[in-house]
């Protein structure tokens, strides 16, 4: 090699699925030892695929993969790792019935002179090298006592502990605290240090901007560009990743939430009157009316997705009362509020949301068909007619209605999931996190049908981790912290501070 | 402080329902022995390994399968026809020793055909094995419709030779274990350092955990996966060994529904079939449990179908405990924190 310092090259390589889909056309990446490399790019754009191909978990059609100056060409996730390259996954990929030391260690554990595993060391070495991380947890405890937090830096410790020299992470930050990506940057650092190769998969562009030295954006499956981070301004990154203007994008969220101010004030759509839930929530007090866009925010655990719950009827009120359109209900299932002209689309879209057999038009019609009943079928025609608007309108990117929705990436998954519930025509919507793990681009896209949505005079509960999204898009944030109501802000007082004074609790606590 | 708590709830989590299972062995063997004269004794304990050591020894080769989330309804069949091919073999006047390991060396071959065929073609276990059940039982009786006596010495010293366990004078102190108990013990051992100690026994927790989650973590799963059906057959095989050794026979319609015995042995020692909890020493257990209910139905001169009818009481129980456990052990999942 002429450049000693290259460590992994990948050129021309392309990868089909089928014969529609070119996920992959004629991509290159390269990777110094000592860098953290950012692969940036919108769902869909390639990302996924070319680390599958690099990790042996696809087989690519076409192109050359250099490690060390070495062609490698890895079939399985095991050959990926005894050449240097392991991988943490956006999901946590561990076994849950196997202890935190297990799955840190697990086919590669250290043995006793019979042969057999030693399990007082490898016990011993997981905690030293989960303290490297400012982890200090019980070893011997089953993984799925742990949150996924703490399970995805388990995965971290374990990834950056085999001897690797290509670690990639494929948005490992997504699940973790602010806290705990400091700490995971600290060990990005350190292995950097140490001459390992990261290559960073992340929708956070501050992240990009904080630890990354190079960026390579991939767009449609197509390679866009490699650049100095230093030397890329952020206006500049999103646009080329998106392949439109980003500020033309941006300014239209804000001119769609800047056009639609009043919102009738008249009787709200739900009041919730000193609403409580066991152990989840505790007298929630609030209403939220017709065209607005009401966000709910708070640290995770706050009781944020809980109210949203009780709303659905996911969980029942024990005190205080809910009221939709002035009348007190009581929702025994979620069917009862789905009825009332109530959706809700749950945070995890994997688990919750999607089912990934079915196709993009059985997916949206599902909740209508709940709605009508199981006797009054849709007609295909009409599945079909409402799938196509739909694609339409949200701009699902998608060669048709017949795609399985798992063929999808996940940012038109989840506008999938929007096309399904927007299909029952609702009064109020309810969204938990309906940005999560999406790229810039459709983010902002589902943002402005949010607000568009609201317009048309729908109600709007928005519930999300992401404060600056939070103040896009609604009128009024109300705080909430240890499942009780700490707060509100609206209209103009709206802003990063004034609701993180609230979550943090300045004054009582 | 909080790591001690931690210990005892995990232990709390994992064990609870095999300690049940063993506190109600001991109930019932404390239940027996005061309803029945002559039941409290060193014999009627040791009895249940004699009587059930086929049993033990094909149990402990299904428990690898369920831990890794599959199932295997082929060992009876299994059991049943190395029984008849062993017969037959020996009355056409082959040696002991190397029909045992054609024995042996017919439940590893099965074993990995069925093992292959799950595991790169993605076919449901079920199925599979229920294919592989039929075609060996099928098999029997090509071979021989009738029963074959067995009248080979080495198969009679087995079926006869027994070691006296003595703890003193008094007849209930007194009791015998039969050679091919021995054979149960050794499996078990064995059984239990593969599971706990190699890597290989960690991986089938692991594939039983999450089997994507294996493969990714570099695991080889083709492996682990044929490696239990291998496993699972091959102790079949030996349970055929031991069961020729316990009837001096081969008959093509001996244990049927075995398998279920098997299967039902390992729940109620507390294997998920959902995959990636069990223990073998369980499995042991729970086929003890199955013997003691078998006496009990004896002594009590009822009809031995009272047996099945006991057992899929105690399976309904069993299930529904499992259930509850999870279900708190679902509520505190992820509630633990880096201290």
């Amino acid at each position: 090699m002429s450049n000693q310092e290259k460590l992994l090259t990948m050129t021309g390589i392309s990868k089909s699925f089928g014969k529609a889909v070119k996920a992959l056309d004629n991509v290159q990446f390269e990777l110094n030892a000592g860098e953290i490399h950012a692969l940036l790019g919108e769902n869909g754009a390639g990302k996924s695929t070319l680390i599958k191909v690099l990790t042996g978990v696809e087989e690519r059609d076409k192109g050359e993969i250099t490690l060390d100056g070495k062609t490698i060409h890895p079939r399985s996730t095991d050959e990926a790792q005894k050449v240097g390259i392991s991988t943490v996954y956006q999901e946590v990929n561990l076994c849950p019935n196997l202890s935190v030391a297990e799955n840190i260690y697990i086919g590669r554990a250290p043995k006793t002179k019979f042969g057999g595993m030693d399990w007082k060391k490898m016990n011993a070495d997981a905690s030293k090298l989960l303290s490297g991380f400012g982890l200090n947890l019980n070893v011997q405890a089953n993984l799925d006592n742990y949150s996924v937090a703490i399970q995805q830096m388990i995965a971290i410790a374990r990834a950056s502990d085999i001897k690797a020299k290509v670690l990639i992470l494929d948005e490992p930050t997504s699940s973790l605290s602010q806290a705990e990506v400091n700490k995971l940057f600290e060990v990005m650092k350190k292995l950097k240090a140490e001459g390992m190769g990261i290559i960073f998969v992340t929708h956070f562009l501050d992240q990009v901007y904080e630890v990354t030295d190079r960026i390579t954006v991939l767009r449609n499956g197509a390679y866009v560009g490699t650049y100095n981070t230093s030397d890329l301004p952020r206006m500049e990154l999103v646009s080329k990743m998106i392949g439109k203007d980003y500020a033309a994008l941006n300014k239209s969220v804000l001119d769609s939430k800047a056009e639609k101010k009043g919102s009738d004030k008249g009787e709200p759509f739900v009041k919730l009157d000193n609403v409580s839930h066991q152990g989840t929530i505790n007298n929630i007090d609030m209403d939220i009316h017709k065209g607005e866009v009401l966000g709910l925010s708070g640290l995770l655990g706050s009781g944020r997705s809980e109210t949203a719950r009780v709303i659905f009827g996911l969980d029942s009120v024990s005190e205080g009362e809910l009221k939709i359109k002035g009348e007190k209900v009581n929702f025994k299932h979620p069917i009862d509020a789905i009825r009332k002209d109530i959706a809700f689309c749950p945070e995890d879209r994997k688990t919750d949301g999607i089912i990934g057999d079915l196709s993009i038009r059985d997916n949206i019609v599902l909740a209508l068909q709940t709605k009508k009943g199981l006797f009054k079928k849709i007609s295909k025609k009409e599945a079909q007619i409402l799938a196509d608007k739909y694609i339409e309108q949200l701009e699902i990117k998608t060669p048709n209605a017949d795609q399985l929705i798992k063929n999808l990436s996940g940012g038109n998954q989840q506008k999938v999931i929007l096309a399904r519930w927007l299909a029952t025509n609702p009064e109020l919507l309810m969204l938990d996190e309906p940005t999560r793990g999406i790229d810039v681009g459709t983010k902002a896209e589902i943002q402005k049908i949010v607000i568009d949505l609201a317009s048309e005079g729908m109600a709007v509960l928005f519930i999300s981790s992401e404060l600056d999204e939070e103040i896009r898009c609604c009128q009024k944030i109300i705080v909430l912290r240890d499942m009780q109501q700490a707060g509100e802000v609206s209209d103009e007082e709206i802003s990063q501070s004034a609701v993180m004074e609230i979550m943090a609790g300045g004054d009582n606590a | 402080m909080t790591r001690g708590e931690n210990k005892k709830k995990k232990f709390h989590i994992n064990n609870v329902s095999l300690l049940i299972t063993i506190v109600l062995f001991v109930a019932m063997f404390i239940f027996g022995s005061i309803r029945y004269d002559h039941f409290f004794s060193i014999s009627t304990f040791l009895n249940l390994f004699n009587d059930n050591a086929y049993l033990m020894i094909a149990g402990i080769g299904e428990t690898f399968v369920l831990i890794t989330g599959g199932i295997d309804i082929s060992i009876s069949s299994t059991v049943a026809f190395t029984g008849v091919f062993m017969a037959h073999c020996l009355e056409k006047g082959m040696p002991a020793f190397v029909v045992i390991c054609l024995a042996l060396l017919i439940g590893i071959t099965v074993g990995a055909v069925q093992g292959s065929l799950i595991h790169y073609f993605k076919l449901q276990p079920f199925i599979v094995t229920l294919a592989g059940q039929f075609l060996m039982r099928g098999l029997c009786v090509v071979i021989s419709e009738a029963s074959i006596p067995i009248n080979d010495s080495f198969f009679k010293g087995m079926a006869l030779g027994r070691i006296p366990i003595s703890f003193g004078e008094a007849k209930p102190l007194n009791g015998k274990i039969y050679y091919y108990v021995l054979i149960v013990m050794v499996v078990l051992l064995v059984s239990i350092f593969v599971l706990k100690k190699l890597a290989f026994g960690r991986a089938i927790y692991a594939v039983g955990g999450n089997e994507q989650s294996a493969a990714l973590m570099g695991l080889n799963v083709a492996r682990t996966k044929i490696g239990v059906y291998i496993i699972s057959s091959f102790c079949a095989a030996l349970a055929g060994i031991v069961f020729s050794f316990y009837t001096l026979a081969g008959y093509g319609l001996q244990n049927m529904g075995m398998e279920l015995d098997a299967i039902s042995s390992a729940v109620i020692g507390g294997t998920l079939l959902t995959g990636g909890v069990g223990s073998v020493f369980g499995t042991m257990v729970g086929a003890m449990i199955q013997g003691i209910i078998q006496t009990i139905v004896t002594y009590e001169n009822l009809n031995t179908w009272w047996t099945k009818v006991t057992i899929a009481g105690l399976l309904c129980l069993f299930i529904v405990i499992q259930r509850v456990i999870a279900v708190r052990a679902d509520a505190m999942k992820g509630k633990a924190t880096a201290e």
